[in-house]
């Protein structure tokens, strides 16, 4: 195998194991940026996904199954909106509250709507998927030609990146959501209404985590296994870091551990001597990397996008 | 007697009982899940409160399950009174497991009365320092330690699946050439005494003395006092003269003990090997995070959280029960579960107000833990120290 067609083969994988992060990360940043932190993401990610497959499963139709997980990952992120914006719960407890709910019930859908053929199991059925669509003459370029041999779902994702950036950055929407985040109080005294934007955001995240978990199951590893996601929902918190909570940034943590993903495919399939463990560790320490020379380039410039207000309930003067 | 009901309303006593009333709300909806499967509810419940608290086995096998809950609990005690945030306990139960099984496969013909203590200290040391490092972040980068505990959980999952699939698999595994990924059984002489012929071990009274230990530690002494101070405020901790990082980081590394200790303890007194599904809840059973769910159940105190910790326990093991008596998939008990904590924490600004009232019309009242006003939201997220 030349060099190109091994560096576009792993590339084509990274983009393809990337996918379902940039969903939930942008997601995710738009949620933080907010002043919302979801540690729920992982349980929102798995609810997509089952829900996703067995809609597909039942109808046939994949974009209906696109838009069940889009729903479900937006009524957990309503539940989660709830709780911290309303009912100014702890947002750290309550996300780990929706990552224990959103996991069991999953797993529990997971038994109970496949076939009764199967138990009532839904692991192990094969459902419709959605498959790459190469782009003519596009796909035959050396290198580039993997980012056009990709399926729909990637293919909205190059949309989505330049789309999101250019709304939190350039639109009077994305200047209120920064401001929220920011400095509610400030919000507040703008007119800005903190408590809808709040909602607004953790949900529109929450929708994005959804359809995440459902390039999963419906894509990049089509049918349902108990844990599908492997931990992807806590490397979305993460990559969020990763990012700087800019949307824009969002695609090179994603690169980097699909990438890792990818890599070791071929590792793997070459019998090499460094185990997977460790290629698996290096995102995790390399986030905890960036947490320090990001909190120490904050102490000297202060501007790094960590939204200052992230996690912090707000209310008005009581009363 | 109105006005005696009206003060009893009033009263902690109700605040206590709040997470109570959160737990039967949660079950309610629960019933409803059930009635949706065609099962009939109270038999479910039944069966579950039978399964938990039933018979001499059934509360032994209750205080079992309790046991890694309260250890993660006192700890993750000591970490909110201390102003930070510990999710990294899945992370420090696994790496106190890892060091204690350690332990005991390096000394397997050593009397039991030197090396189970050893394994133990190694399992309170090992989730010391996976607490810890997060802990020193904190204090002198003042890195998030939300994030960063995180993060040490998956570090430790990969650690973890490194060391079982390489060089602690059972050699029993090599032979048969099945690479199931566990270590070998340790010694059998090092087995946690039993109460026969239940499976309740010594290890649930280690958790029960700890919870005393660390209520001593944090009510009792200077180095509590201060932790406490530095949770409060940590500017007028400084004031005050207390090394205000040296406390944050301890805070952390005491709570990763905690949890490192429920790992050493999981491996003597119930598996007896090191097992991975390749990720952290196949071992912990998400005892890291159910932990917190007891602390706070037990209003961040740690001898609230002895009967919060036992409370959860039943609920887990009593799902066993429910699960075979209407025959519904046990996830619905993880979900039950995890729409009990969703229930918990959605009653805790009602507590709070509650509690601002009191204060507000007897001044007098004690120091009252309330989850936001310990820092997690607002001080650990903040970005300047």
């Amino acid at each position: 195998m030349s060099v190109f067609a091994l560096i576009s083969s792993i590339l084509t994988i990274t983009l393809r194991a990337g996918t379902s992060l940039i969903y939930a990360t942008v997601g995710e940043i738009y949620t933080e940026r907010s002043g919302i932190l979801n540690l729920g993401l992982e349980g929102m990610m798995l609810m997509g996904a089952v829900t996703a497959f067995a809609t597909a499963f039942y109808t046939g139709s994949l974009w209906l199954a696109l838009l069940v997980a889009v729903i479900v990952g937006g009524l957990l992120a309503a539940l989660h909106a709830f709780l911290c914006v309303t009912m100014r719960a702890n947002q750290v407890v309550s996300g780990l509250s929706i990552t224990l709910f959103g996991s069991g019930l999953a797993s529990f859908l997971g038994q109970r709507l496949g076939p009764a053929s199967n138990n009532y199991f839904l692991v192990g059925m094969v459902g419709p998927k959605f498959t790459p669509i190469p782009i003519p003459f596009l796909n035959s370029l050396p290198l580039i030609g993997a980012f056009f041999n990709q399926d729909i779902l990637t293919y909205i994702v190059y949309l989505l990146m330049p789309l999101a950036w250019f709304y939190l950055y350039k639109t009077r929407a994305g200047l209120s959501l920064r401001a929220v985040g920011e400095s509610p109080q400030t919000a507040d005294a703008m007119g800005i209404d903190v408590v809808r934007t709040r909602y607004l955001y953790t949900i529109l995240g929450g929708m994005l985590t959804g359809l995440g978990g459902a390039h999963l199951s419906l894509a990049y590893t089509p049918g349902w296994t108990e844990n599908l996601t492997g931990g992807r929902g806590w490397i979305v918190i993460a990559l969020v870091i990763f990012a700087m909570w800019n949307p824009g940034r969002a695609v090179l943590g994603a690169v980097l551990f699909g990438g890792i993903n990818a890599v070791q495919f071929r590792l793997q399939a070459a019998g090499t001597a460094i185990p997977a463990a460790f290629l698996n560790m290096l995102p995790y320490l390399t986030t905890i990397l960036v947490l320090v020379v990001m909190t120490w380039w904050e102490a000297l410039s202060k501007r790094i996008g960590a939204p200052a207000a992230l996690g912090k309930a707000y209310m008005r003067e009581e009363k | 007697m109105k006005q005696r009901l009206i003060e009893f309303w009033n009263s902690p006593v109700i605040d206590a009982l709040l997470p109570v009333l959160a737990t039967l709300a949660a079950l309610l909806v629960g019933a409803l899940m059930l009635l949706a499967l065609g099962a009939n509810p109270l038999v479910a419940y039944g069966a579950l409160l039978d399964g938990a608290f039933g018979s001499l086995n059934s509360i032994a096998d209750t205080l079992v399950r309790a046991t890694p809950l309260l250890f993660v609990g006192v700890g993750i005690c000591i970490a909110f009174r201390g102003g930070v945030t510990n999710i990294g306990g899945e992370g420090q139960l696994v790496v106190g497991a890892l060091c204690a099984t350690m332990v005991g496969l390096t000394f397997p013909d050593g009397p039991a009365l030197v090396v189970v203590p050893l394994a133990l200290l190694a399992g309170f040391l090992g989730g010391a320092v996976w607490g810890g490092i997060p802990g020193l972040l904190k204090a002198h980068f003042n890195v998030n330690e939300i994030l960063s505990t995180v993060m040490m959980n998956q570090i430790a999952v990969q650690g973890m699946n490194f060391l079982l699939i390489g060089p602690l698999i059972d050699p029993v595994q090599l032979e048969r050439a099945s690479r199931i990924p566990q270590t070998a059984r340790i010694s059998a002489a090092f087995d946690l005494p039993r109460l026969a012929p239940t499976r309740l071990h010594l290890g649930t009274f280690l958790a029960i003395v700890m919870a005393v230990l660390v209520y001593i530690l944090l009510w009792r002494t200077t180095l509590g006092y201060r932790i406490r101070a530095v949770g409060l405020n940590r500017e007028a901790a400084r004031y005050a003269g207390i090394n205000v990082p040296r406390h944050i980081a301890l805070s952390l590394a005491l709570s990763g003990a905690m949890a490192g200790l429920a790992g050493a303890v999981q491996i003597f007194g119930v598996n007896f090997r090191m097992f991975t599904d390749g990720s952290a809840t196949g071992f912990t059973g998400s005892a890291g995070f159910h932990g917190i769910v007891a602390a706070l159940f037990g209003q961040l105190h740690p001898l609230g959280t002895i009967p919060a910790s036992f409370f959860f326990g039943g609920l887990l093991v009593g799902a066993n029960r429910l699960q075979r008596a209407v025959q519904v998939p046990a996830a619905l008990i993880v979900t039950l579960n995890g729409l009990v904590v969703v229930f918990v924490v959605g009653t805790e600004l009602w507590r709070q107000q509650r509690a601002r009232r009191r204060v507000v019309e007897r001044p007098s009242e004690h120091d009252e833990p309330s989850l936001t006003a310990i820092p997690p939201t607002a001080a650990s997220l903040e970005g300047k120290a």
